[in-house]
């Protein structure tokens, strides 16, 4: 008895150490970041992580120096439409290539996968001389036409979430009299919810922090949306509002952060059920 | 399949045989929609044949000017011409626009040309129903008809034309790119662009400093690839199995701990990261310098600044792993532990002989995904390092450039849109490899096989 008794409290000292150590790495950026927007003064030094005096004012001035608030309209605008579109063409993708067999269907799908992992933006340039010709440079139309076009290439883990959906339970829909549209919106798509929520979290947080692409499209100040505007803001006037940056960083952060804590019970159920179908 | 055939057994057939599917399927030919109208399909035909003099009116109008424009790129440069007795200047033929229309012309004829392909058989098909005596759809039936046995087709023709006229398109814009000679020096609308055939193929392995550069960072994206992918998955595995114990109490407060490296965007996350690793006045360095000891020039050295990468990727990373493989070990059975226990296996054992083969069958196909991932992780590598720091002797790329981000900087930056899209081919061609042997490895392609 004895011997087993240290063993076992050092093994537990052990692992809850490297959790406590893993815990303030994964955090320490979230805090810093925090701690500097409320610091005084702009600059990234500072003497003390914890500042000696709080301040509320490079939130203010995010708002009255720079148009924060009309770039966060904008990027909700964009994430929202565009989220709903790409999940719906996601999941509807995913579902027709998990239910029904159509000739060249295997040659479709490896297509849609070989082109998932072609980057984007190594197309950009034509993409910015079609949006170009149909008039819709610097439009958030264009962004959403772009997002929303391209994304049936992230089919695959709708796919394997929906083979593993019992095929009775459409035929039986099907037999009640109910078309393949209604199956999937009123059966199927309910069913999904964690594969729907991890799809639309996955667009919204795509869409939300994209900026390489919205950068290329958007150059007006009114037309900019966040990851734009905060891009642009560290780039340019990095030497003196840095602190500003930080509390743009935490307005950016907050809403996306706690969807994802929130909705972490289906990120799990999500990325493993698409993972272990992989 | 479904079949629109109903045969008329015992019913006496006094009449000859007309060959409709042969007359359908030829008027078909000649104008799509005369086949329907012949079958007596009014509605469809009528529909088929303004749809075709439609179609027909463009490939007329447009497609000599098309095959012209993509086989010339132009002929006109922008020049001085007199117009009385003033010379003025009058715009030239803009190559890359010619391009583009071009291949929009084109693929809208691919279309096209699918869908007169489909009116023919249909026509054909209709054609033999009614040589077999069948009774041929109304127009009302082929919508109920198309909308129940031809649902998939339809419904994936909308992504799909969306992919083919955004991602496809684009990117066979940009493979053609690479045979011409656009470069911000020979830019329309004041020159006309040429094709050149394999010139820069040849230019990027011949000049010296092209070539250099290409095979540096060539070596260092599958370094980076290779590095970012182990230690995450590494990293996201110890961390799993020390979550994952069961003697650790609150494991959905660790694991939501964990995530938030996850949960934040990453493109906010790495800007973040990038001002802690601030040689001058990042906080990390501050630390170091309070307890004495020499500051590190994260992002300034180049052997360095390819570490901090690393080490940034893989705060980033490490919770996706960790949860996937979380989810990964609570479907592996614990009677296969009790087992083990039973035989006297150390713990070190079990985790080689029955954890570890768990865990890599699921993950093996996603970490290939992972390392194709890395190959292209834009975004890190653009927003912490930008390449930098820059190198002399490299053509256009910094130290930590990978080959995605000196692209971005070959187009954006540099204008040499020829370079950039040889390079973009290359990974065309690497990538295409890696996809090919995923698909063939991923168990959402082989369980068909089965079925």
């Amino acid at each position: 008895m004895d011997g087993v008794k240290p063993k076992k409290i050092v093994s537990i000292t052990s692992v809850y150490t490297f959790l406590i150590i893993v815990g303030i790495i994964s955090i320490y950026p979230a805090i810093w970041v925090i701690l500097s927007s409320l610091r005084l003064g702009g600059s990234l030094f500072s003497e003390t992580l914890v500042p000696r005096q709080v301040t509320f004012i490079h939130y203010k001035e995010l708002f009255a120096k720079y148009d924060f608030g009309l770039w966060y309209l904008n990027s909700l605008k964009i994430s929202v439409i565009s989220t709903i579109f790409m999940t719906i063409l996601i999941l509807l993708t995913g579902y027709i290539f998990s239910t029904f067999r159509f000739g060249g269907r295997k040659t479709l799908m490896s297509t849609l996968l070989v082109l998932g992992l072609f980057p984007s933006f190594m197309s950009m340039i034509a993409v910015y001389i079609l949006l170009n010709m149909m008039n819709l440079l610097d439009t958030h139309l264009a962004v959403i036409i772009v997002y929303v076009a391209g994304s049936p290439v992230f089919f695959l883990f709708a796919k394997s979430y929906f083979d593993t959906i019992p095929k009775g339970l459409v035929e039986a829909a099907r037999i009640d009299g109910a078309n393949h549209l209604g199956v999937f919106f009123r059966i199927v798509a309910p069913l999904s919810t964690p594969m729907v929520v991890y799809m639309a979290l996955l667009s919204f947080t795509g869409t939300f922090t994209d900026f390489i692409f919205a950068r290329l499209v958007l150059s007006s100040t009114e037309t900019k949306t966040l990851a734009v505007g905060l891009y642009d803001m560290i780039t340019t006037n990095f030497s003196n509002d840095f602190t500003v940056f930080a509390a743009g960083c935490v307005l950016i952060a907050i809403p996306i952060t706690l969807l994802f804590i929130i909705m972490q019970r289906f990120l799990v159920d999500g990325l493993t059920a698409g993972g272990e179908k992989g | 399949m479904y079949e629109h055939r109903k045969t008329l057994e015992g019913v006496y057939q006094p009449h000859k045989v007309v060959e409709h599917r042969k007359v359908a399927a030829v008027l078909s030919v000649l104008l799509m929609g005369l086949g329907q109208l012949y079958n007596r399909q009014y509605g469809k035909g009528i529909m088929l044949l303004i749809f075709s003099s439609l179609g027909i009116y463009t490939a007329v109008t447009r497609l000599p000017h098309a095959v012209w424009g993509i086989v010339t790129l132009g002929e006109k440069e922008r020049h001085l011409e007199k117009v009385g007795k003033i010379y003025k200047q009058v715009m030239g033929d803009h190559s890359i626009f010619l391009l583009v229309e071009g291949l929009i012309t084109i693929f809208l004829l691919i279309v096209f040309a699918w869908i007169y392909f489909l009116n023919i058989k249909d026509a054909y098909r209709t054609g033999k129903i009614r040589e077999e005596g069948g009774a041929t759809s109304t127009f009302v039936q082929s919508l109920k008809y198309v909308a129940e046995y031809r649902f998939p087709q339809i419904a994936i023709s909308i992504p799909m034309l969306g992919i083919l006229f955004f991602t496809i398109m684009p990117i066979i814009f940009m493979i053609l790119l690479a045979f011409t000679n656009y470069t911000i020096n020979n830019q329309p609308p004041a020159h006309l662009i040429d094709w050149q055939g394999f010139k820069t193929f040849k230019d990027i392995f011949v000049i010296k400093s092209w070539s250099h550069t290409l095979y540096s960072v060539a070596l260092w994206t599958f370094v980076w690839a290779l590095l970012t992918t182990l230690t995450s998955f590494i990293g996201g595995f110890a961390v799993a199995l020390v979550v994952q114990r069961k003697e650790v109490r609150l494991k959905s407060f660790w694991r939501t701990l964990f995530i938030l490296p996850y949960a934040i965007p990453a493109f906010v996350s790495t800007l973040i990261l990038k001002n802690i690793f601030n040689g001058q006045f990042g906080p990390i360095n501050q630390y170091l310098k309070m307890l004495g000891l020499p500051v590190v020039p994260w992002l300034s050295d180049p052997t360095m600044a390819k570490i901090t990468l690393v080490i940034v990727n893989f705060w980033l990373s490490f919770p996706v792993m960790m949860l996937m493989i979380i989810g990964i070990l609570s479907t592996i059975p614990s009677d296969m532990y009790e087992a083990a226990d039973i035989d006297g296996a150390s713990g070190f054992q079990k985790l080689r002989l029955i954890t570890y083969p768990a865990v890599m069958f699921s993950m093996a196909p996603l970490l290939v995904m992972q390392f194709v991932g890395n190959i292209n992780n834009f975004n890190l590598i653009f927003l912490l390092t930008g390449g930098k720091p820059g190198s002399s002797d490299f053509r256009f790329a910094g130290h930590t450039d990978i080959l995605i981000t000196w692209i971005y900087k070959l187009t954006i930056d540099q204008g040499q849109y020829n370079f950039a899209s040889v390079i973009g081919i290359f990974i065309f061609i690497i990538l295409s490899f890696f996809a090919v042997w995923s698909i063939r490895n991923t168990k959402a392609f082989k369980e068909e096989e089965v079925k």
